[in-house]
C-alpha cells in the first residue's frame, strides 16, 4: 500500500511540472461531463413533465371510450356500460376562463376511477370527502395556483359567474388544469348529465361487447404508450441529446489528447519505477487509480457545470416547448439521483475510454523500452486507406437510411451517418490535398513543409475532425436557424391579417362587443373566426373558420392551391388543409377529408395547402359560416379587427375599459407579431448556445493536440533548426501549417454543414413538424464560420507556436545529445 | 388497526375505506362508532313494512343486503358464497339529485372451496344508478352484480330471487327460492349491540333453497343448497369501545337456523347474543349469559391470527358444537378486510353455516 502511494506521489508530480497540461485533461472531462449531463438534465425535466401531462385523469396511457364525434355523450351510457360489466369511470373535461385565463377543467368521478390511471394523483382517503361532499374541491398544482395569483382555498369565479369549489393543490397535477368532481364539472360546464370519455379500468369478469351495450355511439380508444406530445417533442429532445453526444465526444478528444502527452512525458518516469522494482501490475493498477480519481473530481465539478448549463438553458427550453407544441415544462430545474450517478459514471468511463490506447500501452510496455515517437510512416498510408474505405461504408449506410428511411430516428441516422463519414474520410482528403501541395512544391523548405503536414496529419486528426464536425454542425444549424427565421417571418406577416385581435370569455360578450363594434368610426371591418375540435382518424384536429374577406385573399399564405380557392370555401364543402395535417393524413390538393360533425359527416374538398408553422395541431380551414351550421357549439368569441394603425391603442384602451378585458384577450397586431417572433427566437436559442459550446470545445481539442504534437516533434525541427532555420521562422512555418490545415478542414465543412443543414430541413423537420421549408443558402454567414473556424486555430496554434519561438537553443541541441 | 378491519355487518365500513369517517381508528371499527348526528335514529318498537322494508333506508346512515350460501356441487364438494351490498350515507339531510346524491355503495362477492378463495369489490355512487335498491319490484344491483326479484316474488318471503357476480377469476349466478316468510331478529327486529343502547333493524331470510352455477377459472360446475340473507340498518350501530365482531350463521341439518353473534369489547367484556329460528319460523332470544364461545384454533392469514374454530355451547338448550373452517385462508383482502368463510360443525348438532371475523 505504501509503496502504491509512492508511486502516485510520482505520478502525479508530473502534473504539478505540467499545470497547463492538467488543466486541459480536467477542462476536456469537465466540457464532456457538463454538457451531457446538463442536456440529459434537461431531457429529464421535459419527460417528467410530460409524464405528468398525460397522467391527468386518463391522459392518452388509458384506453378509453370516446363518442366518434369527439362530442360529450349522455352519461346513461356510464350507467349501462357499467351495468354491463364494464369497468368504466366518466370524465368530463371543457374549458373555463378565470379572470381571462384559459383553463382546462376535469370532470372525475373518484369512487370508480381506476386506480391504475397512470400515476395520477391519488385521492387520500381522507380527502375523498371533501372532494365529493359540498362544496367539494378544486385539485390545482402549485403553478396554476401562483398563475391564479389566489390562495390555497380561494374559489374563484369563472367567466360564466359560477363559483369554483375551494382549490387545493395536489402536487403531481399538471399545470393549467382544474380538477373537480363530475358533478360539479357538469354544472360549471353548463352539460348536465353530459360525459366527454369513459376510462376503462381492470376488467372484472367478461363484459359485454361494446357494441352490443351501446351500439356505435361510442367507439374504443386503445392506449398509446407514447403521449402526442412525446412524438411531437421527440425531435427537440434528440437535437439536444445529439448536441449533448457531440459535445461530449468532442470533449473526449481533448481527454484523449491530453491522457497522450501526459503518457509520452511520463515514460522515462515509468521506466524508471520498473527499473526501482515497481511491478508492471502495481504501476498499471496506480495509473488507473489515478486516473479514476481525476475523473470523479472532474465529474463532480461536471456535474455541478451541467447544473447551471441546465438550470441556465431551462426557461429557454420551456418557452420553446411551450410556444412550439403546448408543452408546460416547470422552470425550476429538479433532479433525480440517478441524474448525479449517470454523470459520474459517464464521466469515468469517458476517462477510461479516452486514455484506454495509452494504458494498453503502458501495459505493453516492456521494462527497458525507451520513449519513441509515434509510429507513422509506413502504417500511416495504410490507415489511411482503411479509414477512408470504412468512411465510404458509413456513407453508403447514410444513402441507404436515406431512401428507405421513414422515421425520425433515420433522419437523424443520416445525419449521424454523414458526419461521422465525413469525419473518417477527412485524414484522406487533407493527405490528397497536402500531397498535391508538395508535387507542386519547389524547394527544399517547401517541400518539407508539405511532407511534414502530411506526418503530422495522423496526430492532429481526431482534433481536426472534432474541428471539422463543430464547423458542419454549427454551419448546418445556422443555414436551418436563418432558413427558417426568414420563412416564419414572411408567413407571420401574411397570417397576422387583422389589425386587433379580441378573445371574448364567452358568446355573450362576444355579441355585446360585436354591437358595440359596428357603431364606432375607427373600425373599418370586423372579422368574427372561430374554431372547433373534431377527431379524425384517431387524431384531433382544429377546424378554424375564416370569415369571406379580401383581406385574407390578399395576404393569407397558400403554399398550394386551386383557382379560386377562397370562393370556393364560402359554400361550406371546401376546406383548406395545413401542411402538417395534409402529410398526417396523406391528402393533397383535389382529395376530400371527411370530418365528423355533430349533425353527421362534413366531407370537404381540399382547395389548398398551407404553411401553419408552430402549431402542433393539424388543422382544417373552412369559412366561419359553414363551420357554425356544422357544430353549433363553437364558441363565437374570436373577433379580428381592421382598423388604421393610430386608432388601434385607443380602440383597445375603450375595448378593455367597457368590457374589462385584460392584456391577453385584446391585442394590436404589433404585440401579437412580436410575442410570436420572441417565443420562435427562445426556440433556436439553445440550439445556438450549444452550437458555440461545441466549438469552443472543439477549438480546446485542438489546442491539447498541437500542444502534445509540439512536444514530440522536435527531434523534426531541430535539424532544421541546426541547418540554419531561426526559429521565429520555424515558428511562423509551423503556424501556417496548422493554419492551412484548419482552412482545409473548414472548406469541407462548408459543404458538409450545408449537406446537414438540408438533411435537417427536408427530412428532420418534415418528420418532426410536418412543414417542409424553403433551402436558403446565406454566404456570408458561412464565409464568417470559415474565419471564426480559422480565428480557433490560430489562437490553439499561438501557445506551442510562441514556446518554440523562444525555445532555449540548448533544449534544441539536446534532441541530438538524448535518444529523442 | 381497526381503520383498515372493517367488519361485516358494520360495513358500511368498507365504505369508509372511502374514507367517509375519517376517525374510524379512534371510534370503533372503520367510523361505525360515530354518534349519529342528524341520521335517523334505531328505536325499539317499529312496525315492519314490507316490501317497503326490502328497499333502502337513507335517512340512517349504514344498511346492507347480506347474502350468504353453503353449497355443494355435482361431485358432492362443499363450497360457499357470498353476495354483499353495502350503503352509507355522507351526509345527514334531504338526497341530494344525481352526482349531488351523499350515498355511496359498495360490494363485495366472493366464492370458496376448500382448496381456493376468491373475491371481489366494486363502488358506486348513489344518484346515477350505477348502484341502488328498489323495493318493488325488489332489485339490489351494482354494476353486472344483481340480486333481483322476479314478477312472482312475494314480498314476506323475498323470494323467488336470481343472484349474479362476478370477479376476474370467478362468477356465479344462482336462483334463491324460499316458502317460509323473513324472519325478525332481536327483539322484533330491533336488535341491540351495546348496553348502553346502540341498536340497529335487522331481520333475515334463513330459508333460501340455492340453485345455479359457479365458475371458477372459466370452469363452471352445477350447484345447489341453502342460503341466508341479513338485512340491517343503522345509524351507530357499535358502541366506540366496541373493537370487533365474530358472527355466526348456521344451518342445523335438523332444519332449524341458529344466529350467534359475540361484538368484542376493549374492556374484554364481550357483548354475545343469540336467536334461534325454529325449522317453521319461529323465533326466541338467546341470553347472552347463555352463550359460551369459545375459540379452539386459530390460523395465520394476513399476517393476524384469527380464531377460525369455534366451541360453541349453549347450555340451556344441550347445544354444544365444534365448528371448523372449509378453508381458514378464506380472507376478504378488500379495501377493508375481513374474514369471511363457511363452516361446518358437529356435536350435539350438525350442519353448515358461515363465520365471520372482524376487527383482528
Amino acid at each position: 500500500m505504501r509503496r502504491a502511494l509512492w508511486i502516485l506521489a510520482v505520478l502525479l508530480s508530473h502534473w504539478r511540472r505540467h499545470k497547463m497540461q492538467f488543466a486541459t485533461l480536467l477542462v476536456g472531462l469537465i466540457a464532456a461531463t457538463a454538457l451531457w449531463s446538463g442536456v440529459q438534465a434537461i431531457n429529464q425535466q421535459a419527460r417528467s413533465a410530460y409524464d405528468r401531462a398525460a397522467a391527468t385523469f386518463g391522459g392518452v396511457r388509458t384506453a378509453m371510450l370516446v363518442a366518434p364525434n369527439a362530442a360529450t355523450f349522455p352519461q346513461e351510457l356510464f350507467i349501462k356500460l357499467r351495468r354491463a360489466g364494464w369497468p368504466v369511470s366518466p370524465v368530463l373535461e371543457g374549458r373555463v376562463q378565470i379572470n381571462g385565463r384559459s383553463l382546462r377543467l376535469l370532470g372525475i368521478e373518484p369512487v370508480t376511477l381506476p386506480a391504475d390511471v397512470g400515476n395520477a394523483p391519488r385521492l387520500g382517503a381522507a380527502d375523498l370527502s371533501s372532494f365529493v361532499a359540498p362544496p367539494g374541491q378544486t385539485l390545482v398544482a402549485r403553478e396554476t395556483l401562483a398563475d391564479l395569483q389566489e390562495p390555497e382555498g380561494a374559489a374563484p369565479a369563472i367567466s360564466n359567474g359560477a363559483e369554483l369549489p375551494p382549490l387545493r393543490v395536489q402536487p403531481q397535477l399538471a399545470p393549467d388544469v382544474l380538477v373537480v368532481d363530475i358533478g360539479v364539472a357538469q354544472r360549471l360546464l353548463s352539460k348536465p348529465d353530459q360525459v366527454s370519455r369513459l376510462l376503462i379500468g381492470k376488467p372484472r369478469g367478461k363484459p359485454i361487447p361494446l357494441a352490443s351495450v351501446v351500439g356505435d355511439q361510442l367507439q374504443l380508444v386503445a392506449p398509446n404508450a407514447e403521449t402526442e406530445l412525446e412524438r411531437l417533442t421527440d425531435s427537440f429532445h434528440l437535437n439536444l441529446t445529439a448536441f449533448g453526444l457531440l459535445s461530449f465526444f468532442v470533449g473526449l478528444f481533448i481527454v484523449n489528447s491530453a491522457v497522450g502527452l501526459a503518457f509520452e512525458q511520463r515514460l522515462p518516469m515509468l521506466r524508471t519505477l520498473r527499473a526501482c522494482g515497481a511491478s508492471a501490475r502495481l504501476v498499471n493498477t496506480v495509473l488507473v487509480v489515478e486516473l479514476v480519481a481525476l475523473a470523479l473530481v472532474a465529474g463532480l465539478i461536471g456535474l455541478a457545470c451541467g447544473y447551471f448549463i441546465a438550470a441556465a438553458l431551462l426557461p429557454d427550453v420551456a418557452a420553446s416547448l411551450r410556444g412550439l407544441y403546448g408543452a408546460r415544462i416547470p422552470g425550476q430545474l429538479t433532479l433525480h439521483p440517478e441524474w448525479w450517478l449517470a454523470g459520474i459514471g459517464i464521466s469515468v468511463a469517458g476517462a477510461l475510454v479516452a486514455a484506454a490506447t495509452s494504458l494498453i500501452k503502458a501495459i505493453r510496455m516492456p521494462v527497458l523500452a525507451t520513449a519513441q515517437p509515434r509510429a507513422w510512416q509506413q502504417r500511416q498510408r495504410r490507415w489511411l486507406v482503411l479509414q477512408s474505405c470504412a468512411a465510404c461504408a458509413v456513407f453508403a449506410v447514410a444513402l441507404l437510411l436515406l431512401h428507405y428511411g421513414q422515421s425520425l430516428i433515420a433522419g437523424f441516422g443520416v445525419l449521424a451517418a454523414l458526419m461521422l463519414g465525413a469525419a473518417l474520410f477527412l485524414p484522406a482528403f487533407l493527405d490528397i490535398i497536402l500531397l498535391a501541395g508538395q508535387r507542386v512544391a519547389r524547394g527544399p523548405l517547401a517541400l518539407w513543409f508539405w511532407a511534414d503536414s502530411r506526418q503530422q496529419l495522423s496526430g492532429l486528426s481526431l482534433a481536426l475532425m472534432a474541428l471539422l464536425l463543430a464547423l458542419a454542425v454549427n454551419v448546418g444549424v445556422s443555414t436551418m436557424v436563418d432558413t427558417f427565421s426568414r420563412t416564419f417571418i414572411g408567413w407571420l406577416n401574411g397570417r397576422l391579417a387583422a389589425d386587433v385581435y379580441i378573445s371574448a370569455s364567452d358568446n355573450a360578450q362576444g355579441v355585446a362587443i360585436r354591437n358595440w363594434l359596428k357603431d364606432r368610426s375607427d373600425v373599418q371591418a370586423i372579422l368574427s373566426g372561430g374554431r372547433a375540435e373534431a377527431q379524425i382518424q384517431g387524431q384531433s384536429v382544429e377546424l378554424l373558420g375564416l370569415p369571406d374577406h379580401a383581406l385574407y385573399r390578399e395576404r393569407w399564405p397558400l403554399l398550394e392551391t386551386t383557382p379560386r380557392a377562397w370562393t370556393r370555401l364560402v359554400p361550406g364543402n371546401a376546406a383548406f388543409i395545413s401542411e402538417q395535417l395534409s402529410r398526417r393524413l396523406n391528402v393533397r390538393l383535389g382529395d376530400v377529408v371527411e370530418v365528423p360533425a355533430p349533425g353527421g359527416t362534413w366531407e370537404l374538398d381540399i382547395v389548398g395547402i398551407y404553411a401553419d408553422y408552430g402549431n402542433p395541431k393539424g388543422q382544417l380551414t373552412v369559412n366561419v359560416a359553414a363551420l357554425i351550421r356544422q357544430f353549433p357549439q363553437t364558441p363565437q368569441t374570436r373577433i379580428g379587427l381592421i382598423v388604421a394603425r393610430e386608432n388601434s391603442p385607443g380602440l383597445i384602451a375603450a375595448l378593455q375599459k367597457r368590457f374589462g378585458l385584460d392584456d391577453r384577450s385584446v391585442a394590436d397586431q404589433a404585440t401579437v407579431r412580436a410575442e410570436s417572433i420572441r417565443i420562435f427566437n427562445r426556440t433556436f436559442a439553445v440550439t445556438s448556445a450549444l452550437n458555440a459550446f461545441t466549438l469552443g470545445v472543439a477549438g480546446i481539442a485542438l489546442l491539447t493536440s498541437l500542444l502534445t504534437l509540439a512536444n514530440s516533434r522536435l527531434p523534426q525541427l531541430a535539424p532544421l533548426w541546426a541547418i540554419g532555420i531561426t526559429r521565429p521562422r520555424l515558428a511562423a512555418i509551423e503556424l501556417t501549417k496548422t493554419l492551412s490545415v484548419a482552412l482545409f478542414t473548414a472548406l469541407l465543412a462548408v459543404p458538409l454543414g450545408l449537406l446537414v443543414a438540408w438533411c435537417l430541413i427536408a427530412i428532420v423537420n418534415v418528420k418532426a413538424f410536418g412543414w417542409r421549408l424553403p433551402f436558403h443558402v446565406f454566404p456570408l454567414q458561412l464565409i464568417e464560420l470559415v474565419a471564426v473556424a480559422l480565428l480557433a486555430s490560430l489562437l490553439a496554434a499561438l501557445l506551442p507556436v510562441a514556446r518554440l519561438a523562444r525555445m532555449q537553443p540548448a533544449n534544441l541541441i539536446k534532441v541530438f545529445a538524448n535518444e529523442r | 388497526m381497526s381503520a383498515e378491519a372493517i367488519s361485516r355487518r358494520s360495513f358500511a365500513g368498507g365504505i369508509a375505506a372511502l374514507a367517509l369517517a375519517r376517525r374510524a381508528s379512534a371510534q370503533g371499527y372503520a367510523g361505525l362508532g360515530e354518534t349519529a348526528g342528524g341520521f335517523a335514529k334505531v328505536m325499539p318498537g317499529k312496525a315492519f313494512t314490507f316490501p317497503a322494508d326490502h328497499g333502502p333506508h337513507p335517512e340512517f346512515r349504514i344498511e346492507w343486503w347480506y347474502l350468504t350460501a353453503n353449497l355443494v356441487d355435482t361431485s358432492g364438494a362443499a363450497c360457499g358464497l357470498q353476495w354483499t351490498l353495502f350503503r352509507q350515507a355522507a351526509q345527514p339531510g334531504p338526497q341530494g339529485e344525481g352526482w349531488a346524491n351523499q350515498q355511496v355503495w359498495m360490494a363485495h362477492a366472493a366464492v370458496t372451496r376448500a382448496d381456493t378463495h376468491r373475491f371481489s369489490e366494486t363502488f358506486s355512487r348513489g344518484g346515477v344508478g350505477q348502484a341502488g335498491v328498489t323495493a318493488k319490484p325488489f332489485d339490489a344491483w351494482i354494476d353486472d352484480w344483481e340480486m333481483k326479484g322476479l314478477e312472482r316474488t312475494d314480498d314476506r318471503t323475498l323470494a323467488p330471487l336470481t343472484l349474479k357476480a362476478s370477479g376476474t377469476d370467478f362468477s356465479y349466478a344462482l336462483t334463491l327460492a324460499a316458502d317460509r316468510p323473513v324472519v325478525l331478529q332481536g327483539d322484533g327486529g330491533y336488535s341491540r349491540k351495546s348496553e348502553r343502547g346502540q341498536a340497529s333493524y335487522y331481520y333475515s331470510q334463513p330459508f333460501y333453497r340455492a340453485r345455479g352455477t359457479l365458475t371458477i377459472d372459466d370452469k363452471a360446475v352445477d350447484v345447489s343448497g341453502q342460503a341466508w340473507m341479513d338485512r340491517e340498518w343503522s345509524s351507530q350501530p357499535l358502541d366506540t369501545d366496541q373493537t370487533g365482531w365474530d358472527w355466526l350463521s348456521l344451518h342445523l341439518s335438523s332444519g332449524d337456523k341458529l344466529m350467534l353473534y359475540r361484538l368484542r369489547q376493549k374492556d374484554a367484556q364481550d357483548y354475545p347474543f343469540g336467536n334461534w329460528i325454529s325449522a317453521n319460523g319461529g323465533t326466541q332470544m338467546i341470553a347472552g349469559s347463555d352463550i359460551q364461545m369459545m375459540p379452539k384454533a386459530t390460523a395465520d392469514v394476513a399476517g393476524r391470527k384469527l380464531p377460525v374454530e369455534w366451541q360453541i355451547a349453549i347450555p340451556s338448550r344441550s347445544f354444544s358444537i365444534l365448528c371448523k373452517p372449509l378453508n381458514p385462508g378464506a380472507w376478504m383482502a378488500t379495501g377493508f378486510s375481513y374474514w369471511e368463510g363457511p363452516i361446518s360443525f358437529t356435536g350435539t348438532h350438525d350442519g353448515v353455516g358461515y363465520l365471520e371475523l372482524t376487527g383482528y
